[in-house]
């Protein structure tokens, strides 16, 4: 029995009696069966190596991804909307090649961060505006574009590199929040986590991001701007691919045409990992950012136990399409209800 | 009459010979016949990879996973040949294609049977595959001396004074053609592209068109993998590295639509012949190679948009002949 008009949490409040049937709930929630898996995930890798569950090792494992952390954020954004994004590595090797050419001329510390942040901006603004302005998926354009960015940077250095970076911008991708041992980058993530977190849940913004994913039609029709949203989240993807690119550059301290390799991979992974539908629409920045944390303790885990870097990326593909499966299974459990 | 014009098969050949006589105003020999049999040669396992490409890209899907099915499928047969050096070639070729058929139908499965989006079952498998051949090969190359004559010559052995690998690339490309036009599959391929909804209302399972174009589309994958280790004679992790994007830049020049249901086999081979061409002038030109990733990508931008802009000037048109009814 089921009543019309009502979501699936007020129908969930509705229906559910007696504590068995409140547990099943509670497990047919992604978020929680995510939390469970990233616990077993830190009890396996804690039986694997003594040297897992250390506060000091785990601060320092978070500079191995909270780029990509920073990338999926707007990713997830993207992805709600219906659309993807593939770019991503190749604007943060645009705008990494910028920055070292910057830092060639002597720039100090402040201009090569406005110049990262801008030319991502100017990339991601790029691929909103192709897609947007002649209707073209998503997928076409950002292949594309991922092609010219990392052509662009290939082009200009060919087989050489950028490494000379001014001392204080080192600051950026090693160092530490002061006072502490917790590394500026993984601060930087959970402010602009919290602030997406903000964005998502708590403003019409994040309201009409939800629209456009379950039915761009009918937000059109309702008057939700739906081209700008999805042009502004494009560009934001260009804006944190160029944050990203910043934090990279100045944790390897140098610059190569395949810099940032593969980082769409592991953007879009997170965020389906982290529950939000392929087909757009479904999702929260829980479990985004909790699915972060996981990718990357289990690849920590993985270098703890020597797992090449190669075979860590077969275990990222299957956890992709594993993880899509599951959600689907998922969404026919609610929907059977 | 004044349709064939507007087709991109038509348009495409006029800038190929365009751009022949434009570069050969810089170096004379390019348009010398030896010239373009050699660009033949080197395009030839190109214009495989988008003939992968195109079927799937036909039914609105994408297929990121082409070129980790090639180095998969090459660095296993190049590593069989170690074993068995020989083996005859007609079964070299066979188990290529049914290597690259298994991994196809992978692929197929999870797209077809559990409804994944292309683009997220290929980025997984795309990374997935790559590894297998890491793990496979424990980081090793199989390099020239290892292989056997017979299996290095495979794409070279002359048949009526035309090399072996354009044989392969002709003949899948015919059957690819006589398939897509002349069978009943073939036509639910550009049904179910063109408009999945309608196909489904008319019968035509979506499913079993995405799983049939996958399994092609790996099957396809397998020998050009095969064609990629014999002509470079070396295989390596990172063999077919970008083909990804360079058989989606050919599929887009030869004006295949991304979202599925138009294009065709001739305007594909056009199109990475013309990619090939580009390639190939760079050198002529003395302009760095390192320039030709940046040069496809402006080409598939520069192609997408001509695309879309045309296809929505066609739309208009009909529309305004459907209201003159």
């Amino acid at each position: 029995m089921k009543v019309e008009g009502l979501g699936i949490q007020e129908q969930r409040i509705l229906y559910s009696r007696g504590w068995q049937e409140r547990l099943f709930n509670l497990f047919r929630s992604w978020e929680v069966v995510l939390t469970i898996i990233f616990f077993v995930v830190m009890a396996v890798g804690a039986s694997l190596s003594p040297f897992f569950l250390d506060w000091g090792n785990l601060l320092e494992t978070t500079f191995n991804f909270t780029e990509k952390a920073i990338i999926a954020l707007p990713m997830m954004f993207i992805i709600l909307c219906g659309d993807i994004d593939v770019s991503v590595g190749s604007i943060v090797a645009l705008a990494s090649l910028a920055m070292g050419a910057a830092a060639q001329a002597q720039m100090p510390t402040p201009v090569l961060v406005v110049v990262g942040l801008m030319v991502g901006l100017a990339a991601g603004m790029l691929n909103g505006f192709l897609i947007t302005r002649f209707g073209i998926p998503a997928i076409a354009v950002t292949i594309g574009t991922q092609s010219l960015f990392r052509g662009i940077s290939q082009a200009v250095l060919g087989d050489q590199a950028y490494t000379q970076y001014p001392a204080d911008f080192a600051y950026l991708g090693q160092g530490y929040f002061p006072g502490t041992h917790v590394p500026f980058q993984l601060v930087l993530f959970l402010v602009l986590a919290t602030g997406t977190g903000i964005l998502l849940h708590r403003t019409t913004f994040g309201r009409k991001v939800y629209a456009i994913g379950r039915n761009p039609v009918a937000s059109r029709f309702s008057g939700v701007p739906v081209d700008t949203i999805r042009f502004l989240i494009f560009s934001w993807a260009g804006l944190f691919s160029g944050l990203a690119a910043i934090l990279l550059t100045s944790r390897i301290g140098s610059t190569r045409p395949n810099i940032a390799m593969g980082f769409e991979l592991d953007a879009i992974t997170s965020v389906v990992l982290g529950g939000v539908a392929i087909t757009g629409g479904f999702g929260g920045i829980y479990g985004v950012v909790l699915a972060n944390f996981l990718l990357g303790y289990l690849k920590f885990a993985m270098g703890l136990i020597n797992i090449p870097g190669r075979v860590m990326n077969f275990v990222t593909g299957a956890l992709l399409i594993l993880s899509v499966i599951i959600g689907e299974t998922f969404k026919r459990l609610r929907k059977g209800r | 009459m004044g349709n064939w014009i507007q087709r991109r098969e038509v348009t495409l050949t006029i800038i190929i010979f365009l751009f022949i006589g434009l570069v050969s105003l810089r170096a004379p020999g390019f348009a010398l016949p030896s010239n373009m049999y050699d660009v033949l040669n080197d395009t030839a396992v190109l214009m495989l990879a988008a003939t992968a490409q195109f079927l799937v890209l036909l039914t609105g899907g994408i297929d990121l996973s082409i070129p980790s099915i090639m180095a998969l499928t090459g660095m296993s047969l190049a590593m069989l040949n170690m074993k068995v050096p020989l083996l005859p070639i007609p079964v070299v070729v066979a188990l290529a294609i049914l290597v690259g058929l298994i991994q196809g139908g992978l692929n197929g499965l999870f797209v077809g049977v559990f409804r994944i989006p292309s683009i997220i079952t290929t980025l997984g498998t795309m990374a997935m595959y790559r590894a297998l051949v890491f793990l496979l090969s424990g980081g090793q190359w199989v390099s020239a001396h290892e292989m056997s004559e017979s299996f290095k010559n495979i794409p070279h052995t002359p048949f009526l004074g035309i090399s072996g690998i354009l044989w392969y690339t002709a003949i899948v490309v015919c059957l690819v053609g006589i398939f897509l036009t002349y069978s009943r599959w073939g036509r639910f391929v550009y049904a179910v592209g063109g408009n999945r909804t309608a196909a489904r209302l008319v019968g035509i399972s979506g499913s079993k068109v995405d799983g049939l174009v996958f399994l092609l589309s790996g099957a396809i994958s397998g020998l050009a993998g095969l064609l990629y280790v014999t002509r470079y004679a070396a295989a390596q992790t990172d063999s077919a590295l970008g083909y990804e994007l360079q058989a989606v830049a050919a599929c887009v020049i030869g004006g295949v639509s991304v979202s599925g249901g138009s294009g065709t086999i001739l305007g594909v081979v056009l199109g990475a012949f013309f990619l090939g061409l580009l390639y190939n002038a760079l050198t002529v030109v003395n302009l760095s190679p390192f320039y030709q990733m940046a040069l496809q990508g402006f080409a598939i931008l520069v192609a997408i948009v001509a695309n879309t802009v045309v296809n929505q000037k066609n739309q208009k048109t009909m529309l305004a002949k459907r209201k003159l009814i």
